[in-house]
């Protein structure tokens, strides 16, 4: 589905922050970029969404090079992308937000489609007419993440969906993840919530000084103390205590 | 006290809220103030009047107005045609000066080069038509009176009812249409438009597009009633800022109604504090607005 090589990217020429970073997301499956703070993740993920310069190295979408397509583009190719903060547009009604996105489909599909994530997401549906400015936070990232499946991806990529969220809010929009996946579509994450992601996932990489570094089963990753001292500050650790 | 004002100052406010749509979508989406948006105005008033005399000379023979108004129907169609014309002149400015520097991101440089391009496009149109007024018709018309002491001519009431016509137009082009929505996502969120798929570049042809074809109706009504002057549109440029300020950056209704106000308020300034002061009026009423609510009338954010 995915296949990223060898990818070098950054905001500035001559500094790039991810530096040779390698990954694969197979059809049907849920991946995970972990990794400490400063890792490159975010970069990485803006820059295979076509929002940060490729410096090298290729980014495939189904067979196809994206990597030198604008973000406007890369939509249409079938990857939807969710950023992390700001990802709504709040002035804008709910209703607004998603004729907006359903904008890039055929005319004569629009409507079934946004009526179809409208009984995927009912919470939002009693708010269309509410400016998403004034959403909840959860119901942000819900409308965020409607907005982005709202174009049938080949592949969902989110960047830090629990950010900024009470752990109760993230645990809501984990089970909506959830229930996303069951749906078959592919994902890709990026999470500072290690527990979280690889509750989620079905594989996991670990990235560092923008490449990455270790690459395992979600089950593997993290039962291994030694990356999880390593990167994750012994979450393996603080869970067993807990 | 004569009741005139209200008349006068709804029908400049009209005048100035058509350009003020302009102004306020391009601070918005391509994030500058544009000093040269008045020559959209002077410029498209001079299409106007170039091809109302065109298609005149075409036709070979004098063509009576149209019932009770100045103008027949070669004015219409050349209005039509130059708010096209003066789209493409705003389209063509930016593809010469304005994407060029939008590369470099320095919204200071945008301004400061549309300074340059005012005094440019400006100077052109002196050096082509001099600066000389010139009217789109010298006849003189009747003023209908509405009650209260209040007239307008059938060419106000007429312009009146065509700039409203053009206001609700606008309005559902931003409200309903898929480029009315991207042009809202990108002065919200350029980033995030793109994300959603919208292409920048197409929204900003868009705003220059919309932009000038306003700014040349503005044009045309301000030549029908009063005359056709090279400076007419740099004379428009404050309360143009003021109306777009005022209404809120970015709000388009919020333009129209800015201008409204802007433009009551430089009518009543002359038979209450004298003709002078007609220009400080609109600022302090602009002033007395932020004071109370700094992002606007209908504005969303700072």
């Amino acid at each position: 589905m995915l296949r990223v090589e060898n990818l070098a990217a950054g905001y500035e020429r001559g500094v790039p922050i991810v530096r040779g970073a390698s990954i694969e997301v197979a059809p049907g499956e849920v991946v995970a970029i972990l990794g400490p703070n400063g890792a490159g993740k975010s970069t990485l993920i803006r820059s295979i969404a076509g929002l940060v310069p490729k410096f090298s190295g290729r980014v495939m979408l189904d067979g196809l090079d994206i990597s030198g397509l604008p973000a406007h583009q890369v939509v249409r190719h079938g990857l939807a992308f969710v950023p992390q903060t700001e990802n709504v547009f709040g002035g804008m009604t709910v209703s607004d937000n998603f004729a907006l996105a359903a904008a890039v489909m055929p005319t004569r599909e629009r409507h079934a489609r946004i009526a179809e994530m409208y009984a995927f997401f009912p919470g939002l549906e009693e708010r269309r007419a509410l400016l998403a400015g004034r959403l909840s936070g959860g119901e942000r990232q819900m409308l965020a993440v409607a907005r982005a499946l709202m174009v049938r991806p080949k592949l969902l990529v989110l960047d830090e969906a629990s950010a900024g969220l009470s752990p109760k809010m993230v645990g809501t929009v984990f089970e909506q993840l959830k229930a996303i996946r069951a749906t078959g579509v592919t994902i890709l994450l990026v999470e500072q919530n290690v527990r979280a992601a690889l509750g989620l996932s079905d594989r996991a990489y670990v990235l560092a000084e923008g490449k990455n570094r270790h690459a395992g089963t979600a089950a593997e990753l993290w039962n291994d103390t030694a990356i999880a001292d390593l990167y994750f500050g012994g979450i393996a650790e603080r869970e067993a205590l807990a | 006290m004569n009741l005139q004002f209200i008349v006068d100052g709804l029908f400049a406010g009209a005048m100035i809220g058509l350009g003020a749509i302009g102004v306020t979508l391009t601070y918005s989406i391509l994030r500058f103030a544009n000093f040269a948006h008045g020559e959209f105005i002077a410029w498209g008033a001079y299409a106007a009047l170039t091809l109302t005399g065109l298609i005149g000379f075409l036709v070979g023979h004098d063509i009576a107005p149209l019932g009770p108004f100045s103008f027949g129907w070669p004015l219409l169609a050349a209005g039509i045609i130059a708010m096209a014309l003066t789209g493409l002149l705003a389209l063509a400015l930016d593809v010469i000066l304005f994407s060029r520097l939008r590369a470099r991101g320095n919204a200071i440089i945008m301004v400061m080069a549309s300074f340059g391009a005012s005094l440019a496009l400006r100077s052109l149109l002196e050096f082509i038509f001099t600066d000389e007024p010139q009217y789109f018709s010298r006849e003189i018309q009747i003023a209908i009176p509405l009650g209260g002491g209040m007239r307008l001519t059938p060419d106000q009431l007429l312009l009146f009812g065509l700039a409203a016509v053009l206001v609700i137009a606008m309005f559902l082009v931003m409200s309903r249409t898929t480029i009315g929505r991207s042009m809202r996502a990108v002065s919200e969120n350029p980033t995030l438009a793109s994300v959603v798929g919208v292409d920048v570049e197409r929204v900003i042809r868009a705003t220059w597009l919309l932009g000038g074809a306003l700014a040349c109706a503005a044009g045309i009504m301000v030549g029908i009633t009063v005359q056709v002057r090279p400076y007419m549109g740099f004379d428009l440029l404050l309360p143009l800022f003021a109306a777009a300020i005022l209404g809120g950056i970015g709000s388009m209704p919020g333009a129209v109604a800015g201008g409204l106000i802007v433009g009551l308020a430089e009518a009543a300034a002359v038979p209450l504090v004298g003709a002078g002061y007609r220009g400080a009026v609109a600022f302090a009423v602009l002033i007395a607005v932020l004071i109370v609510k700094p992002t606007g009338l209908f504005g969303l954010r700072e």
